[in-house]
């Protein structure tokens, strides 16, 4: 296990511009818009899904993907105009839905690599982490939090 | 990214501050998707009208034009909307005015979007209001780049109809309409259109509903990639595969699968492949029939039904046909209502051929424009449904938490008729 304090750089890919740093919240699962989250409240509502009824707003969402509805993107729009959006997106797999749902969500994003050589980001980085999301450099430090 | 000189143009305005909104939108999308060019589109299906309390706030802010510009452009400036450039469709929608005294709608939400439907049109946005827009007219040809959203209209236009298109959003379709253009990304190039998983299908695969257990099958199974779909199936309908493309983009979000001999890219398992060695193949056997079947049907313990839902996605005139045939002479029990949701044009085609007055009769209703799971109703005091639709079954339980039944059109019928669920796997 990772010492606490201890850092992490994880390099990948800008995809929307921006740096800031916030506490992760990670998902191992991919996450739906449409039927998948409350854009009211900011929280995720699938019945099955591992982070059912919390709530991602002003947290650095860390997850695989985007699946489900094409309505994606206008979801994740609304959690903007709500004040409801995570503070960044870290994410390992590339759509559409994800792509277009990170720039209109306008906050730092970064795809990093899905199969690294050494590190899985959704592995690496837990919950509660400290995270700085250079987005323009496509760096992601992780600082990490006891667990 | 390159831009071309007539998209340079428009990202420095020369068409006016709505064009270069939209392309400054996809330069973004694009990138983001390092995706080194767009490419020209004449066919954009997206949603505008769809009413929402986000939407209702920006329009009493500055009007339609202030809602296009946040929503579909992603844009804070006040520009003024122009007429499409290209032709462009509104997609599935909010009830409108037919289902007040049906539907338990706000009235608030049908004046909006009737006012949203004025604005639209008159900027050549037609309001075809279905999930299914291959139904009423919008066929794109095999090739062509189209810019669409709604996952299930997307698998049809690219894997039925040889169209390209990737499952677009509600800003990238927004931009779209007012450019013509958008990333020349996925499915648009043919390198990323072949097979990438072989499905043998060893049990009888005849009907609307095995067809549509079937593509809920493969989609938990690939999620998002390419399914090669061969063994014991039949001449599919157009409605088999429109129900096997929305529940294959429900369990997983395939948006592009090949029938060899059957789908217009793939006349031979060779050619779905492009070349390439098939990989291993996927049994679906009696044993997975059965297992999805169990699976959709896992969100239902009581027998009672008090709504049967029929028409996702959108009927075809066929399907209207079928259910007031199998409804002809009887009668819904007092507890239970029976909708069908039908594209608009379909709709005044089932008027016009009696097959509205034979539903009604019986008690049940076609209504037109949206669905349950769009607008988030169903009947008061709905607790268990059933549908013949595995998307219907896969997502209303987790929106509006009631229980779910699915089977075959004749079982939903039965069970509006006695109100009660007695289907099964025959």
């Amino acid at each position: 296990m990772t010492a606490v304090g201890a850092t992490t750089v994880l390099r990948g890919r800008k995809i929307v511009p921006g740096v800031t740093e916030g506490e992760a919240l990670v998902s191992h699962e991919t996450i739906s818009g449409w039927g998948g989250i409350d854009p009211a409240r900011g929280v995720i509502i699938e019945r099955r899904h591992e982070l059912c009824g919390v709530s991602f707003a002003g947290r650095i969402l860390v997850f695989p993907g985007a699946k489900g509805s094409s309505g994606w993107s206008g979801f994740f729009q609304s959690t903007r105009l709500n004040g409801t959006a995570p503070l960044a997106m870290v994410f390992t797999s590339l759509t559409t839905k994800v792509a277009l749902g990170a720039v209109v969500t306008r906050v730092p994003s970064v795809l990093l690599p899905a199969e690294p050589s050494e590190v899985d980001p959704l592995v690496v980085i837990r919950t509660g982490d400290r995270v700085l999301v250079d987005a323009d450099n496509g760096v992601v430090t992780v600082t990490h939090a006891a667990h | 990214m390159i831009l071309s000189d007539d998209e340079k143009m428009m990202l420095d305005g020369v068409a006016g501050p709505a064009v270069a909104a939209a392309m400054d939108l996809l330069v973004r999308y694009g990138e983001a998707l390092d995706c080194a060019h767009l490419c020209d589109v004449r066919n954009v299906a997206g949603t505008m009208t769809q009413p929402s309390p986000i939407k209702a706030k920006l329009v009493a802010q500055g009007g339609w034009d202030k809602a296009y510009a946040v929503i579909n452009l992603d844009c804070d400036d006040d520009i003024e909307i122009p007429d499409m450039r290209v032709p462009t469709c509104q997609l599935q929608q909010g009830f409108g005015p037919d289902a007040e005294g049906v539907v338990p709608y706000p009235r608030g939400r049908i004046e909006l979007q009737n006012d949203a439907e004025a604005f639209y049109g008159r900027r050549g946005v037609s309001i075809l209001a279905t999930c299914t827009p291959y139904q009423v007219g919008n066929i794109p040809v095999r090739g062509e780049h189209c810019a669409w959203m709604e996952s299930s209209a997307v698998v049809y236009a690219n894997s039925v109809l040889g169209a390209r298109t990737n499952c677009e959003g509600t800003a990238s379709t927004g931009a779209a309409s007012l450019t013509g253009k958008i990333p020349c990304w996925g499915n648009h190039l043919t390198e990323n259109r072949y097979g990438t998983h072989l499905v043998d299908v060893r049990v009888g695969v005849d009907d609307f509903l095995d067809w549509g257990m079937l593509g809920y099958f493969i989609g938990e199974i690939v999620q998002e990639q390419r399914p090669v779909v061969v063994g014991g199936i039949g001449q599919p309908e157009p409605i088999d595969l429109k129900h096997f493309g929305a529940a294959a983009a429900s369990s997983g979000g395939v948006e592009l699968y090949h029938i060899p001999g059957i789908t217009p890219e793939a006349p031979t398992v060779a050619a779905a492949f492009g070349g390439v060695e098939p990989p291993d193949a996927i049994h679906y056997g009696p044993r997975e029939r059965r297992a999805t079947y169990e699976d959709l049907n896992s969100q239902g313990s009581t027998s009672d039904v008090d709504f049967v839902l029929l028409g996702c996605p959108h009927a075809s005139i066929d399907q209207i046909w079928r259910a007031a045939r199998a409804l002809d002479g009887r009668r819904l029990s007092s507890g239970t209502q029976l909708w069908i949701m039908a594209p608009r044009a379909l709709k005044t085609i089932a008027d016009r051929s009696g097959y509205t007055e034979i539903i009604e009769r019986a008690g049940g209703r076609i209504l037109a424009d949206s669905c349950p799971a769009m607008s988030q109703v169903v009947p008061v005091g709905t607790r268990v449904f059933a549908t013949d639709s595995a998307k219907q079954a896969h997502y209303l339980p987790a929106f509006l938490g009631i229980e779910a039944w699915f089977g075959s059109l004749e079982d939903c019928v039965d069970a509006a008729v006695t109100g009660s669920w007695t289907g099964g796997l025959r």
